[in-house]
């Protein structure tokens, strides 16, 4: 499995929001190296959350997200102890998942 | 002319050349307060977090031809004291009976406990996985310092000469633009592009400075160290390139770290 997530998930009010660091090159395919051959594209495609068993959150990625991302989103509903669970897939099939707890 | 016309456009003229003045320096103002909402906005989820996890693997993880972790390393608090070391470093270490920094002392941690070959850790380039080791986990153990108070007092006579000897550098002019530190950071008020320089000489600005290294610099996407961010202020002053922990670069660190004595640790930080 490729590197860990970090993610943090805080309800407050009805809403949790929940914020992941990801570990990812995220390489756009348009940069060259320094011997001039270009650098392939390698990049998170997919992102989806879980609350509980609940899917709440479903993105489509390009290669103009930056490297190592940075993503917060919040949903409706969530309470200390529940399980949010983020997993992404990149355009090479690696794939990663991480629980956090809500706080 | 009559007298009071000109009393009244030579008034003006001076409100005017004021108001000429005040619009520069409220376009500083703003100029510095955009950086300001950009490095605040930067502040939440800092890729280094990803580094400091990666570092306390390699912390623990055994190896070498000992097959050891770093867990018995000791940093100047005992050995596996990692919470609030960073604070402490440089310091005298009577083992090896010299002045360290963190990467200094993680090179000795690596030798004498995993009975790795440093050498190859040394020569690296920054930025080619040998490197990456060090730079992560000097970035586990500077994060494990956080918001801790810098205690570097400099006491230990070895430890006030590495501080001279860092202050001299500072000032030493070398290299084919007749650079030293000082020509940055020894002028209030100044910045390069976005970066403002701090006032290295005085507690405030050596704290901006020592305080926020290791730092994540996300225009280049890349996680730095100190000995990394000393290594490419060298390359910038058109300096030789200094060996990784070498005397000079920890001379220059205890410089930086005993003037910030007292400030509060921010690292890892975050940078443009």
């Amino acid at each position: 499995m490729a590197n860990p997530m970090r993610i943090r998930a805080a309800a407050k009010d009805g809403i949790t929001e929940v914020r992941v660091l990801m570990n990812h090159e995220m390489e756009t395919g348009q940069r060259r190296d320094a011997s001039g051959a270009v650098v392939p594209a390698w990049f998170i495609q997919e992102v989806s959350a879980r609350l509980n068993d609940k899917d709440v959150m479903s993105a489509q990625w390009g290669p103009s997200i930056a490297k190592n991302p940075y993503f917060a989103f919040k949903i409706k509903g969530g309470k200390a102890g529940d399980t949010v669970s983020v997993t992404w897939v990149d355009n090479r099939g690696d794939t990663r998942t991480d629980n956090a707890k809500v706080t | 002319m009559a007298a009071r016309t000109k009393v009244a456009v030579a008034a003006a003229a001076c409100v005017a050349i004021a108001l000429g003045f005040a619009g520069v320096a409220q376009e500083k103002d703003d100029a510095a307060k955009g950086i300001e909402a950009y490095r605040q906005a930067l502040k939440d989820g800092n890729p280094a977090e990803l580094f400091e996890m990666a570092g306390e693997e390699l912390w623990l993880k055994p190896a070498g031809p000992r097959n050891a972790s770093l867990e018995k390393c000791d940093l100047g608090l005992g050995p596996g004291v990692v919470e609030g070391a960073y604070a402490r470093l440089p310091r005298y270490f009577a083992d090896t009976d010299r002045v360290q920094d963190l990467e200094s002392r993680l090179l000795t941690c690596m030798e004498t406990l995993q009975g790795i070959d440093t050498r190859a850790h040394v020569e690296a380039r920054f930025g080619t996985p040998k490197k990456d080791e060090l730079v992560a986990l000097a970035t586990y153990v500077a994060g494990m310092s956080k918001d801790r108070p810098v205690d570097v007092a400099a006491s230990h006579p070895k430890e006030r000469a590495m501080f001279e000897l860092g202050r001299r550098m500072f000032f030493y002019q070398a290299g084919p633009h007749d650079f030293s530190c000082a020509t940055c950071h020894a002028q209030e008020g100044r910045r390069i592009r976005m970066q403002d320089l701090p006032y290295i000489p005085a507690k405030e600005g050596a704290a901006a400075g020592w305080t926020s290294w290791p730092a994540y610099r996300v225009s280049a996407g890349q996680m730095w160290s100190m000995q990394w961010r000393i290594n490419d202020c060298f390359r910038q002053q058109r300096f030789p390139e200094p060996v990784y922990a070498s005397d000079m670069t920890v001379a220059l660190s205890m410089f930086m770290a005993a003037t910030a004595n007292g400030s509060t640790m921010a690292t890892p930080g975050i940078k443009r």
